[in-house]
């Protein structure tokens, strides 16, 4: 029993809050944030940038950030739309999502930016 | 012009056999492998199995100059060696669409799998595949939801789906069951899942387990802050208790059902997914039998068959075969099933054991799921083979962690987003595998154990049913 390790997570816990795809990693470089959005671009897909409340993350819809960036190729240009979403939201969870107008349906959405989780 | 009428048995050949027939774009097309009787021609077998697989009988009644018999009949209208087997052939024969009543898959089997398959001129019958034409698809239901709705109500994206099969299959009480659910969930699956045969026992009625899950499921879902679903398994001796325990679990909020839709009948499956569609529901769908039916190279349904079935009975999820863990599955065929199940459109591709053009107009797809004997190990073929709609579902995988189920699905959970971070990346996943999971690993434990345990495991029989391949 002394080697087997206790899977540490609770209500009260709230580290114990996940964000769906990539938040069981550990927090991406800026290099590899780079390469995700890269993937985004690559796949053709739209990218739009959604925030919310910490305490509201759980529904459908966040807070769209102005509107998805319809045909959007420059990785640099979708970084620093990331980092206004977040400074004028710092307390925000902050995510990027690639939508697939093919599917309609995100391809991609992974958390760039996390508030303090509730 | 009128024909005469005149009694006694007639070669098939004489009606059924159409060398010259061009298939029309409304028409059913099937694909059989015959083995015939010995001495007995091929074109006489093929005409047989379409004179009995549509109008014919044995021998000639009155009855059949009261209708246009030549319009109703089934046609046999090629035939082609097997490649690597000469005991029997490939006939193609085509069935006017006006056979078969609308949303019915199951009028569609029972005439083209029916009596014909204990017909005395052949020693064995198998049907390889089906064109369904579009006509003939839009009557049909198809799956309750679909790939991307799934997505929305999950709200997962990007990846493959977690799951796991609950174990031991049989002989937990419901407040146990529960815990081994709730302590996956919480470990970072999406979904924890009924076994097959766990529907409504004495050790365990379904209303306690439904109840015990759905609280694993509520608080897993507020410790993590992720959508959970369990796969709560309505198959049930009647459809009437089918309807009662798939209302239950509505009412209780279960994101998805399952069903056997083999065993349970295809009756009650399209019944059911129907009813998920309007319900909101997910149908999640296994596939106790098909190895009766499909696994037999010579005799029976192949499984590309009864996905197309599925597909149009109705199901969000089908079990697909893995490639890589216990169970049976030829890697070119497989990848030509789960075709069948996503894509709108699968061409011809006899490289992958597909007969026929198949168009599903706007039909939703199934997500295949990848279940048996697979564990971390796998994650980077899985993820390379089956793409990001797909569920990849650990059972001894998970539950057989060295530290319990929560340490199992996260081990999983790792596994699978650094799988697809680096093929995001452009990095090869068959090829990079060990790499990948064992840097992964450096920030999990649990993953770290996971790869320690599993290591040495592997099942490398060969596959009994193959693609037939040219031996000459």
């Amino acid at each position: 029993m002394s080697d087997m390790q206790d899977y540490k997570s609770s209500l009260s816990n709230t580290d114990s809050r996940k964000f769906e795809t990539f938040s069981y990693l550990p927090a991406m470089s800026a290099e590899q944030t780079r390469k995700q959005i890269q993937y985004i671009v690559n796949k053709g897909w739209n990218p739009s940038i959604e925030h919310t409340e910490p305490e509201n993350a759980f529904g459908s819809y966040w807070y769209m950030w102005k509107l998805p960036m319809f045909g959007e190729t420059n990785v640099d240009t979708i970084l620093a739309e990331l980092e206004n979403c977040h400074a004028a939201h710092p307390n925000n969870h902050v995510r990027l999502l690639g939508l697939d107008n093919y599917a309609q349906c995100a391809g991609a959405s992974m958390v760039i930016f996390r508030g303090k989780t509730v | 012009m009128a024909k005469n009428y005149s009694a006694g048995v007639k070669e098939y050949r004489e009606t059924y056999w159409m060398p010259d027939y061009t298939p029309k774009d409304t028409d059913i097309l099937a694909c059989f492998k015959i083995t015939p009787q010995a001495g007995v021609p091929r074109e006489e077998v093929a005409a047989a199995v379409a004179a009995e697989s549509s109008t014919g009988t044995w021998t000639t009644v009155w009855t059949d100059l009261l209708t246009d018999l030549d319009y109703y009949k089934g046609r046999a209208y090629a035939i082609e060696d097997v490649p690597g087997d000469d005991t029997c052939f490939y006939a193609f024969v085509a069935y006017p669409i006006d056979l078969f009543e609308e949303g019915s898959v199951v009028n569609v089997l029972t005439s083209l799998v029916g009596n014909v398959f204990g017909f005395k001129a052949l020693r064995a019958l198998r049907l390889e595949d089906i064109r369904f034409p579009i006509a003939y698809v839009m009557t049909c239901n198809g799956p309750p939801q679909g790939i991307q709705v799934e997505r929305d109500i999950m709200n997962k994206y990007g990846r493959p789906l977690l799951g796991c099969t609950i174990k031991p299959k049989l002989g937990l009480s419901a407040k146990n069951y529960g815990r081994a659910c709730y302590e996956g969930l919480r470990g970072g699956l999406d979904f924890t899942k009924d076994d097959e045969n766990v529907n409504s026992q004495p050790f365990m009625r379904w209303r306690h387990r439904f109840d015990f899950v759905m609280e694993a499921i509520h608080k897993a879902e507020a410790e993590t802050g992720e959508r959970k679903g369990h796969y709560l398994n309505v198959t049930a001796p009647t459809s009437d208790e089918m309807m009662r325990r798939a209302e239950y679990a509505k009412e209780i909020g279960a994101p998805i059902i399952m069903h056997d839709y083999l065993t349970g009948g295809l009756s009650a499956n399209t019944q059911l997914a129907q009813w998920c569609q309007n319900n909101g529901m997910l149908l999640h769908i296994h596939r106790a039998m098909h190895a009766v039916l499909d696994r037999n190279p010579h005799h029976g349904i192949h499984f590309r068959v009864l996905t197309k079935v599925l597909r149009l009975s109705g199901g969000d999820h089908l079990h697909s075969g893995t490639v890589v863990g216990k169970l049976e599955g030829d890697r070119e065929a497989t990848l030509g099933w789960i075709d069948i199940m996503r894509d709108s459109f699968i061409k011809e591709d006899r490289s992958r054991g597909i007969f026929f053009d198949q168009d599903w107009g706007s039909m939703p797809g199934v997500i295949p799921v990848a279940s048996g004997g697979i564990h971390v190990w796998h994650m980077p073929a899985l993820v390379n083979i089956f793409g990001d709609d797909s569920v990849l579902q650990f059972g001894g995988g998970t539950l057989g962690h060295p530290w319990g189920n929560a340490a199992g699905a996260a081990a999983n959970r790792v596994a699978v987003e650094a799988c697809v971070e680096a093929r995001n990346c452009g990095r090869e996943l068959e090829k990079e595998g060990k790499d990948i999971l064992t840097n992964a690993a450096k920030s999990s434990p649990e993953l770290k154990i996971a790869m320690e345990t599993w290591k040495e495991i592997k099942f490398e029989f060969d596959t009994v049913d193959k693609l037939d391949v040219a031996h000459k």
